[in-house]
């Protein structure tokens, strides 16, 4: 710790080497009782009644106590673990530790709502309980890892604010090649690991559970700067890093052993990758569209139309190759004839343009229907049958035997949706890092300038936008065969079930505007906090509206930051810039001289 | 008026040529029939007092505005009213409120700025062949020059918006120098900055100048105009009312009247103005002592 005069004294006065202990103690406590019994009836689902091993909540409990012990011990600078955290120090320990008193304490809590009372609680619980408020209460005594520089005189909260807070890792130790791919492989497969396990969650208590600890636990891996190290290698390796994340995306079917998550996977996997799609639109060029999902809805009912299924107006069935460059086709169509009228134009016209047309396709699929117009699209009854596609006789619609692993139907669907997935990533990362991806930036930013730049503001957002359109278009096809309806009620501007485009636009939003990671990671936690808590279903949007609006407070960039995003709302790391500078910039009118 | 400013042969070749812009908002004639030639390796001033219409000339001759009257030519072809054909034909401008793309880094900037020089389009950027790679390069090294040029080269990777005041003007200048042009419009590029900085500008420009790229600028710092060009029009309620060399423009008793407002008919104010020229020629003398 550097000491400075006015150094920031803990949240709670008490003596660091207690304080350690303390932490220590509590964390290996609870960590203890997550092997006893926490309640004495299986009506509580996850086996929790078992002494002997953990089961359900008690193992996330178990990942947390474990974590905030291995942080800890990391402070101790035991040898060994001492890489645990080349950022912050106690920063770690404390979110850890809330993380483990939240899973604990949620536990508890279910049990005896559910239940009826704290009496339904065995003893384990409580010692686990306990442990978990004495690893919080201890670890509020450890030292912060930075000081509050701003005020001499903190308020209890900023203090309590600053102790999560960290500096960022210095210059790491050199690794061999060897080790630092081995790293990331690591990485990919814990992160595959924990994905597959939230969405395995059979039941919403180990659900939310899972949310609390997972929140903590990464928080915590950022303030340690462990995710700072790991993201400086996979910069490093960046195709290597790449192809882990895909092919730990392509594992997760041989994970499953029925297809019933496996649908929730290809379902999240349409919705982020219609998510990515909408980020060069919103994210990169900055043009908000509020109808997007209407593409999505473009492309799968062109992909419908040709599916050969009866219920078609037209009766072909196009070869799926043919069928995706249609639907692209057909978007791009859409996309163009949208965008050309209203990209001339200035302002917030596109967005109301865009809703229109969202509701517009919406209601006029609803009306082809023979009776208010020609029969193309059944009406609200959708077009049924959709048949499962079926390359040189590979059948999508059976499960197949892999490398002696029993793949549902679905997991062909997932490769399939894996492969436009991937499609759409490299889309995005070439074009974002390109002449007409600054251009994108560059007019979002200020278009005037952006033209007086020589930039053709009109072209180079309709490009965006068609790429936007196509791309989610090519989604859709997907989508039509995957759902094997589809019908007009899928594309509304705002529903319960996501892809809708208030959805698509949240999960740009929430997961980080310009990156790539953030509306996959935005989307599918919108998918999968609605399919898991459907108990919450009043109150879903509510909770939404709540969350976005936090976010914004807090986190105006989204989960995921993007470098410019970073830098924009938190200044980090450019020191050599005085103050008095950065207010500088919007009064750029005064006058010298004359 | 001193060694520093060339005069331009006969000869030179025409790199502007404004004639007739009138440009109207409503009732109010924002500029008003002025031409304006602006030959090769010139630096030409523009002066005015606040509202007279430079801003509104520089947004004429860049295709912001549509003129209401009059053509503007580069190099003989007549420009259309486009901001980014303009900027294509060869003419660049920095901005009198600074408009860097202030959440881009310092080289994405210029990289912008290189735009109309480049290229490769959509799909060259999704396939990547080696046509895209060499561009790219070639870009990048081109903007990376240019950031030397203008002193920021250790700064490529900060964000536009955390560059002191100076250095975002110099920001903009490679900025628009990036897009290779024949002229290049300032607008008051010294608002704002401090003596020295000042005097490294007009250093800058010099130099800008001797790359070959023409200059018309707008400044309020007379000092700063007269060391620096060799004409000078000053425009007052729309109207061009004097052009010549520095010399003339400011001896040019109207010029002054305009800056200072005009004496009650006759004589009451008249040995004022004597008295404000007079200090006027002072002061210029002495900054050419210092410049020297
Ligand atoms: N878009 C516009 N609509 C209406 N009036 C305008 C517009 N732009 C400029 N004007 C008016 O035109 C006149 C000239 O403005 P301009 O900005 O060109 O002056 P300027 O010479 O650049 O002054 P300054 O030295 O203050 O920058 C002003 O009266 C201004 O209010
Ligand atoms: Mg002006």
């Amino acid at each position: 710790m550097t000491t400075k005069t006015h150094q920031t004294t803990p949240v709670l006065p008490i003596p660091a080497p207690a304080a350690r202990a303390a932490t220590a103690a509590g964390a290996a406590l609870t960590l203890g009782s997550t092997f006893l019994a926490w309640t004495w009836t299986a009506k509580f689902p996850g086996d929790l009644t078992v002494t002997g091993y953990p089961g359900g909540l008690q193992v996330l409990t178990l990942v947390g106590a474990a974590l905030t012990l291995l942080f800890t011990l990391s402070g101790y600078g035991i040898k060994g673990l001492r890489w645990l955290t080349p950022g912050g120090t106690n920063s770690p320990v404390r979110l850890a530790a809330l993380g483990l008193l939240g899973t604990m304490g949620f536990t508890v809590g279910a049990i005896s709502v559910e239940l009826g009372g704290v009496v339904n609680l065995e003893p384990g619980a409580w010692i686990g309980l306990v442990g978990a408020i004495i690893t919080v209460v201890a670890s509020l005594g450890l030292p912060h890892d930075q000081d509050i520089t701003d005020t001499a005189t903190p308020s209890p909260l900023e203090k309590f604010l600053n102790s999560l807070r960290a500096p960022a890792p210095g210059r790491p130790k050199e690794l061999p090649s060897w080790a630092e791919i081995l790293i990331i492989v690591a990485a990919f497969g814990i992160g595959l690991f924990v994905v597959t396990y939230g969405i395995d969650t059979a039941y919403p208590e180990l659900f939310v559970g899972y949310l609390i600890i997972t929140g903590f636990a990464v928080t915590a891996l950022f303030k340690a700067g462990l995710m700072a190290r790991l993201s400086a290698i996979t910069t490093k390796y960046r195709s290597i890093a790449v192809a882990a994340a895909f092919a730990a995306a392509a594992v997760f079917p041989f994970t499953q052993s029925t297809d019933q998550y496996t649908l929730i996977a290809v379902n999240i996997l349409i919705f982020a990758t219609v998510a990515l799609g909408l980020n060069i639109v919103v994210g990169l060029a900055g043009l908000l569209d509020l109808g997007y999902v209407a593409f999505l809805g473009v492309g799968a009912y062109t992909a419908a139309l040709v599916s050969g299924t009866s219920a078609s107006a037209f009766g072909v069935q196009f070869p799926f190759w043919a069928s995706v460059l249609l639907g692209a086709a057909v978007s791009l169509i859409f996309g163009v004839v949208i965008g050309a009228p209203t990209l001339r134009l200035r302002g917030d016209y596109l967005a109301i343009v865009t809703l229109g047309f969202g509701e517009i396709f919406r209601i006029a699929v609803g009306n082809l229907d023979g009776v208010s117009g020609p029969r193309v699209t059944n009406g609200p009854n959708g077009v049924p049958n959709i048949p499962d596609l079926n390359f040189f006789g590979y059948d999508f619609g059976e499960s197949h035997t892999i490398l002696g692993f029993e793949l549902g139907a679905y997991a062909n669907y997932y490769m399939l949706m894996l492969l436009a997935m991937i499609l759409v990533v490299l889309v995005f990362s070439r074009a974002g890092s390109s002449r007409i991806g600054r251009a994108w930036v560059a007019i979002r930013e200020d278009e005037t300038a952006a033209t007086a730049m020589g930039i053709n503001g009109f072209r180079v957002k309709l490009i965006a936008f068609a790429l936007g359109a196509t791309l989610a278009g090519i989604a859709g096809t997907v989508q039509a065969h995957v759902q094997s309806t589809v019908v007009p009620e899928m594309y509304v501007f705002a529903g319960p079930v996501p892809p809708n485009s208030a959805f698509l636009l949240a999960a740009v939003i929430l997961g980080g505007m310009g990156t790539i990671s953030g509306p996959l990671i935005g989307a599918a936690l919108l998918y999968m906090i609605p399919a898991k808590l459907q108990f919450l279903s009043d109150y879903q949007l509510l909770g939404f509206g709540l969350a976005l609006i936090l976010l914004m407070r807090f986190r105006p960039e989204g989960l995921i930051a993007n470098r410019r995003a970073k830098l924009e709302y938190h200044e980090t790391g450019q020191l050599d810039v005085p103050d008095e500078t950065l207010a500088g910039t919007t009064s750029g009118t005064t006058k010298a001289g004359a | 008026m001193n060694t520093m400013t060339t005069t331009t042969p006969e000869t030179a070749t025409t790199v502007l040529d404004a004639s007739g812009v009138t440009m109207r908002f409503g009732g109010l004639t924002a500029v008003r029939n002025v031409d304006l030639t602006v030959k090769a390796g010139e630096i030409v001033g523009l002066i005015g007092p606040n509202g007279a219409g430079k801003t509104t000339f520089f947004n004429c001759l860049t295709g912001l505005y549509v003129p209401t009257e009059g053509k503007v030519r580069y190099k003989g072809t007549v420009l259309p009213p486009k901001p980014h054909l303009v900027t294509q034909a060869g003419i660049a401008r920095t901005f009198q409120n600074i408009r860097l793309f202030a959440n881009m880094t310092v080289l994405e900037n210029v990289l912008v700025g290189r735009h109309t020089r480049t290229k490769e389009g959509l799909w060259s950027a999704l396939l990547r062949g080696p046509g895209f790679k060499k561009a790219e390069a070639a870009s990048h090294e081109r903007a990376m020059e240019l950031l030397e040029f203008i002193g920021l080269q250790d700064k490529a990777d900060h964000l536009a918006r955390n560059l002191p005041y100076g250095d975002q003007r110099k920001l903009e200048i490679a900025r628009a120098l990036a897009s290779d042009p024949g002229l290049l419009l300032l607008d008051e590029p010294t608002a704002g900055m401090n003596p020295q900085e000042t005097r490294v500008t007009e250093e800058l420009i010099f130099a800008i100048r001797d790359m070959g790229i023409a200059v018309l600028v707008i400044e309020h710092d007379m000092r700063f105009i007269f060391n620096l060009c060799d004409r000078v029009a000053c425009l007052v309620q729309g109207e061009k009312l004097v052009e010549g060399s520095p010399g003339e423009v400011q001896a040019d008793e109207r010029v002054v009247a305009a800056y200072l407002g005009t004496p009650f008919e006759g004589d009451p104010g008249a040995d004022e103005v004597a008295e404000v020229e007079a200090a006027e020629a002072h002061s210029t003398t002495r900054t050419e002592g210092e410049t020297q």
